[in-house]
């Protein structure tokens, strides 16, 4: 089976403290930590475990510049066979239908059974994997947390409230967007990336990908990020300042008064 | 504004959810003057129980009744919609599991532009809407403007805009099943597996010990029960907990987990994310315990204390069994 | 001479001549033991490299003080005692042995030299030699069947027990002893029963008291009985040797050779690949042990010569805490392994992976690298380097645990696994009070001649900063010039390569010595042993390291400290580090601090020196989720209540943390608390002048 996985670089959260910079015009950049999308990498490892069993090939892309070309590396050290970064000036400012529209393209040169997305990045979006599918006609589903290979079908489960799972069917090709959790992806060593870091990464532009300028940027851009701020807080929580004793003997007088303790 | 607002709401055997409210409030926002349409799809008597109970909140309302229906495929209802919806139209729905399954496929579709995950509606200058969303995990917010001069798809997070005081609407019902068509996709329904109900239904308690990644450790939990054995309350928890595999699913507070509607809610060491919050309903007495003062929690409860829980929930324990022993 | 009693040599067994019989079966067992041999080193030949023979001259001194001297044996009393005499038996016995096997093929044997009084001599010790060893064969039966010392257990997911083998094993040299002394008794008997005289026989030796009950047995009895027992003897006695390779007795063999390379210095870890350089790493395509075959010769001798007595598991935090891992059963499975794979007959049939196969991950992972096990193991039988290969066979697979994904990879991006911000990496210097009152140098810039090498835990952890200034404020006491790297410092990476992390490991090694190089700093000195023992073994080309407790010692010695009388009420027990006792053998000067420390009450636990029960494990073992039954700490602060402590004082900062949390599991807050060696010293330190 021919596996696409769309990949993103992103801010690592758990490793960043995420706070507008002192112009208070973007994010504080200062020793950042980029990594993978938490999901995508969920989705290479899904990816490469539906190979092991079925054969076939995996390939990751992300849209982006030289500086993405590390996430590639990583996941081709996990295990995906071939890497391709997507870049030219003209996709830099690309919303969501941008960078869809870019992917689209690359995926008519190629013929993937299955293409996999993570379920959100970094933006909170999760709008890449859908409006891909539109824009190629397959099938898609969200928020996949298993996924088992029949012949041209596939039978997934979504999650959906109260950890219930909606099972589907979906032909192939489609495209799926991955959950966390879906798997236990596999450690990523230095040494494998190291082991990759001279692999060539095809890189294709607009021209390649037979891409017309005026579909994808800034300037087509319908959705367009103004700013970053941080929220003037409000009242919150009436927050406790006496010493523990006090605090707990003022917490059980609460949950009695509120009809807790019976 | 010349263009038409829909509203796509859910149901759940008839019962219209909390969305209907939710999505009329932001279509205010966007259009103080809007005579928007709720669009519903199913099948049979529950889809007309729905239908009329939103005729409460809508002016108009379209039905679509179709077999296939029965369970919502967002890939039909898709296919539906972009029969049904005019050029240009503004349609809005909630970001939960149809919503991310459905809205961005189907604003391709409709050639309109697309925003996800909307916390508030900050303005609109002519073609220009501006939206409030949040990034990275709800650290920070972001004003975002949209064009929405060929229309719009927005998905409204859940519980993010209260639900206005209206007149009431006397809505009628259009049949729109008609226009249609056959509804064939790639994706067929199966069935719904229920997730275990494991051995504690966490729904049916009104009070909660909830616990989150400040437990730290599996062995800790322990502090967690004593404190619930002590107040006759049940262990639930946030989703770090439940992948950790230190408690079962059944467990989990959140959009991915129970919704749970308490009467007293103590967080443990919960940040606070709002995919756990958005598992609250019900307005709860929230009493968060955290050690880091800058807990988004804190924004959301009623009594917040900076403490260590591992520190705290013993002595609370030991305050609650005195009380208890008092009172016997 | 008339013949008394006819010799085997001469005798005819039905049909055959003694000597020819005898000579077919010598040649016939010596063969067979040569085939066998040759079958068992076939999977050494398959084996990884590993650089044995260097240093010969001590090699042999350890071959003299472990297997001579069996030094390491009375750590278990009974057993240590048995064992010493069967061993000396043997040795005793060997001459013996070839002689009277000679005697089957050439009558009248004699080896040169122990004619006339030496023969007898000998003679005399050797049939006591073979009464001892009778009795202890009849006394290790009896402690098998009876006293089942818990540590012969085999546990269900194992298989069976071990004890019936033993027990033949037991069986078949008491058989041996017996053969021979009736061998010896009948032949006594017959001549003085001729009126001639007999080899002396000792006293209440075997062959002795055989002799008493053969006084009035006729003739030709005897002759079948001396004949007998000739046979059998020669036949046990090859029957033996060839049985010994297929099971632990081998080790009767191979332990000479186990001893003779066993691994010389405690605390380094074997290289990846012996004789590839670190430049040429990255052209090795597969890392750690993935495959039998992946082993060293000298691994794999181990496994033979593994004498399956259990005090290794015995002594293994992890087994006792109810982990998967026994260190025992990590070896038995091996050799089984090997057994099974490399056949006497048919070809071997190798290279599946043994994880998933003989190991499981779990097991893997569930070792500290206390080292606890290779102390006590009378065969030198080595234990991290096969975990850590097979640590490193794992990560090479990208088989690694999640809950060590994370700080992983924060090493990776951050240089300490907590994710936290490297430029805060020297806050603790200037936090509360300690910032105001003694100022640290941060060596960027300024130099000093001794650096403070911190670590992560120290720098990070909110309670562990303590030991950090404590240290900082001792160094200052005694008019040390030292600095500490700041934000330039990452993770000595101690764990990481203990975790099958090479080349993550290396990368922190290489970007921290070339910090420390810069620095200008002549010494180290650490409050973290696992930053100690890797500067002193992993890190090549820094300068010489030391622990903060070695100064101490010295500055109490000096007298440049002094202390403060301690409060009464407390009773204190010193906990010894890992890897500042057992790793590197500083048991006294930890200890010599405390007993400076007037009116200070100190107690021995019951497993201290290199003992000492391990805390649960340092570095990346502090994230990683054991199936476990109870927490090894919390085994550990019980110890220390049993010994009747109310105060533990450690010197490593991962015992803290693995301590103080334990205490709070095992309920004794209150009860009992934990303190730091440098913590300690700075409380009760006299200051002429307040702390600066």
């Amino acid at each position: 089976m021919e596996i696409l996985v769309c990949v993103k670089r992103v801010l690592d959260t758990s490793e960043n403290e995420i706070e507008l910079n002192r112009e208070g015009t973007g994010i504080e950049l200062d020793e950042a930590v980029y990594s993978i999308n938490e999901p995508d990498n969920y989705a290479v490892e899904e990816a490469l475990q539906i190979v092991a069993r079925v054969g076939g090939k995996v390939t990751v892309v992300t849209v982006g510049g030289e500086d993405d070309e590390e996430v590639l590396r990583r996941e081709m050290a996990m295990g995906a066979q071939q890497g391709v970064l997507l870049s030219d000036a003209a996709f830099n400012g690309s919303d969501a239908k941008g960078v869809a529209t870019i992917l689209k393209s690359f995926v008519q040169k190629g013929a993937y059974h299955l293409i996999l997305t993570g379920v959100q990045a970094d933006d909170g979006g999760a709008q890449v994997g859908g409006m891909l599918a539109a824009m190629l006609d397959y099938p898609f589903a969200s928020l996949v947390n298993s996924i088992e290979v029949l012949p041209g079908k596939l039978k997934i489960s979504r999650e959906i409230e109260g950890g219930n799972r909606e099972i589907n069917e979906i032909e192939l090709p489609c495209v799926l967007s991955i959950q966390t959790g879906i798997n236990e992806p596999r450690y990523v060593g230095m040494r494998g990336i190291r082991a990759v870091a001279s692999v060539p990464i095809s890189t294709y532009g607009a021209s390649e990908l037979q891409i017309d300028p005026g579909t994808v940027g800034k300037l087509a851009a319908k959705v367009k990020r103004l700013d970053y701020f941080v929220p003037t807080l409000g009242k919150g929580a009436e927050m406790l300042d006496g010493g523990r004793e006090d605090n707990v003997e003022r917490v059980t007088e609460l949950i009695a008064a509120k009809g807790g303790l019976r | 504004m010349t263009a038409r607002i829909f509203a796509y709401v859910m149901h759940k055997a008839g019962v219209v959810d909390d969305s209907a409210a939710e999505l009329l409030a932001a279509i205010k926002q966007i259009d103080a003057a809007a005579a928007p349409t709720a669009i519903v799809s199913g099948s049979g008597a529950e889809l007309d129980s729905a239908c009329s109970s939103l005729c409460a909140f809508y002016p108009e309302i379209w039905k679509i009744s179709n077999a296939a229906l029965s369970y919502p495929n967002a890939e039909l209802i898709r296919k539906a919609l972009v029969k049904l919806l005019p050029p240009g139209a503004i349609l809005l729905l909630a970001h939960e599991h149809f919503g991310i399954d459905l809205a961005p496929g189907l604003s391709i579709r409709l050639n309109t532009a697309f925003v996800p995950d909307a916390l508030a509606i900050a303005g609109r200058v002519g073609v220009l809407l501006n939206v409030v969303r949040q990034e990275f995990g709800g650290q920070i917010s972001a004003n975002v403007e949209c064009d929405i001069s060929s229309g719009v798809v927005l998905t409204v997070r859940p519980g993010a805009f209260k639900p206005p005081v209206i007149a009431p609407a006397n809505g009628n019902v259009v049949d729109k099943s008609g226009e249609v068509g056959a509804l064939t996709s790639g994706r067929r329904y199966v069935e719904t597996v229920m997730a275990e109900s494991g051995e504690v239904d966490i729904t049916k308690h009104s009070i909660l010990v909830s616990v989150g990644r400040g437990i730290q450790e599996k062995d800790n939990l322990s502090i967690a029960q004593d404190l619930a054995e002590a107040l006759g309350a049940a262990v639930s928890c946030s989703r770090p907990v439940v992948d950790a595999k230190w408690l079962e699913k059944s467990r989990q507070v959140g959009s991915s987990g129970k919704t749970v509607k308490p009467k007293v809610y103590l967080a443990c060491g919960i940040s606070g994310a709002f995919q756990h919050l958005a598992g609250l309903k019900g307005s709860p007495f929230i009493i968060a315990i955290n050690k880091n003062p800058k807990a988004p929690i804190f924004q959301v409860a009623d009594i917040g204390i900076v403490d260590d829980i591992l520190e705290f929930l013993p002595e609370l324990t030991s305050k609650v069994r005195e009380l208890r022993s008092k009172a016997a | 001479m008339v013949e008394a009693i006819q010799s085997p040599a001469h005798a005819t067994y039905w049909l055959v001549q003694g000597r020819l019989l005898f000579l077919i079966i010598y040649l016939l067992g010596t063969a067979c033991f040569s085939y066998i041999v040759a079958r068992r080193l076939q999977p050494l030949f398959r084996g990884e490299r590993d650089f044995r023979l260097d240093q010969p001259f001590r090699r042999l001194g350890r071959v003299l003080q472990f297997w001579l001297g069996q030094w390491k044996h009375p750590r278990y009393r009974m057993a240590g005692t048995i064992h010493l005499l069967i061993f000396a038996g043997f040795l005793i016995l060997a001459t013996r042995a070839f002689s009277v096997l000679a005697l089957g093929v050439s009558d009248g044997f004699v080896i040169p030299g122990l004619s006339g009084k030496a023969g007898h001599i000998y003679g005399i010790v050797a049939d006591y030699a073979s009464t001892v060893v009778l009795f202890c064969m009849v006394v290790a039966a009896i402690r098998r069947v009876a006293f089942k010392p818990a540590r012969y257990a085999v546990p269900a997911r194992y298989g069976k027990g071990h004890s019936a083998d033993a027990i033949f094993l037991l069986a078949l040299i008491a058989i041996l002893m017996a053969a021979d002394s009736l061998f010896e008794a009948s032949q006594a008997a017959a001549l003085w029963q001729q009126g001639q005289t007999a080899e002396f026989l000792p006293v209440l030796s075997l062959p002795w008291m055989l002799n008493k009950a053969l006084l009035s047995t006729s003739l030709p009895m005897l002759q079948s009985l001396h004949l007998g027992a000739y046979l059998i003897h020669d036949l046990t006695f090859f029957f033996l040797l060839c049985y010994r390779p297929f099971g632990i007795q081998f080790h009767v063999e191979t332990s000479l050779f186990s001893v003779f390379f066993a691994k010389l210095d405690r605390g380094k870890l074997k290289p990846v690949k012996w004789g590839i350089p670190d430049e040429r790493l990255d052209q090795v395509k597969s890392f750690g042990v993935k495959t039998f075959e992946d082993f060293t010769w000298k691994h794999m001798l181990d496994f033979y010569s593994c004498a399956d007595c259990g005090r290794c598991s015995d002594n293994c935090p992890s087994n006792a805490a109810g982990r998967p891992l026994s260190p025992r059963f990590l070896t038995i499975k091996a050799r089984d392994y090997t057994f099974l794979h490399y056949p006497m007959f048919g070809s071997a049939k190798n290279g599946q992976p043994l994880v998933g196969s003989v190991y499981s991950e779990d097991e893997i992972w569930s070792c500290t690298t206390c080292g606890a096990c290779e102390v006590e193991c009378p065969l030198l039988v080595e234990y991290i380097d096969k975990i850590v290969d097979l640590r490193r066979g794992l990560v090479d697979e990208g088989n690694v645990p999640q809950s060590l994904q994370k700080p992983l990879k924060a090493l990776e991006s951050r240089g300490n696994p907590y994710g936290k911000m490297t430029k805060k990496r020297a806050d603790w210097v200037s936090a509360g009070n300690f910032g105001q009152t003694c100022r640290v140098k941060v060596l960027n810039g300024e130099s000093a001649g001794t650096l403070y090498f911190v670590d992560s835990i120290t720098s990070y952890d909110d309670r562990i900063q303590a030991i950090g200034q404590a240290t900082a404020k001792i160094l200052r006491h005694v008019g040390e010039d030292f600095g500490i790297l700041g934000a330039a410092e990452k993770d000595s990476g101690h764990e990481v390569r203990r975790f099958g992390e090479e080349t993550l490991f290396r990368a922190l090694r290489d970007h921290n010595t070339q910090a420390i190089r810069e620095s200008g700093a002549q010494r180290i000195v650490t409050s973290d042993p696992h930053a100690f023992n890797a500067l002193k073994h992993d890190y090549k080309d820094v300068p010489p390291v030391e622990h903060i407790s070695q100064v101490i010692a010295r500055e109490v010695k000096s007298g440049r400290i002094k202390f403060h009388p301690a409060e009464n009420d407390k009773v204190y027990t010193y906990h010894d580090p890992c890897y500042l006792g057992r790793h590197n053998q500083i048991y006294d000067d930890p200890r010599n601090v405390l007993d400076a420390i007037p009116g200070l009450k100190r107690v021995e636990m019951r497993r201290s020196r290199d003992r000492s029960f391990c805390c649960g494990g340092g570095g990346l073992m502090l994230f990683y989720e054991a199936k476990e039954e109870e927490r090894i700490g919390v085994k550990r602060v019980r110890m220390a209540a049993e010994a009747g402590a109310n105060v533990i004082v450690t010197a490593c900062p991962y015992c803290m943390v693995n301590l103080e949390d334990a205490i709070k599991v095992a309920g004794l807050e209150g009860k009992v608390t934990a303190i730091d060696l440098a913590e300690l010293t700075d409380q009760q330190l006299v200051r002429e002048r307040p702390a600066a």
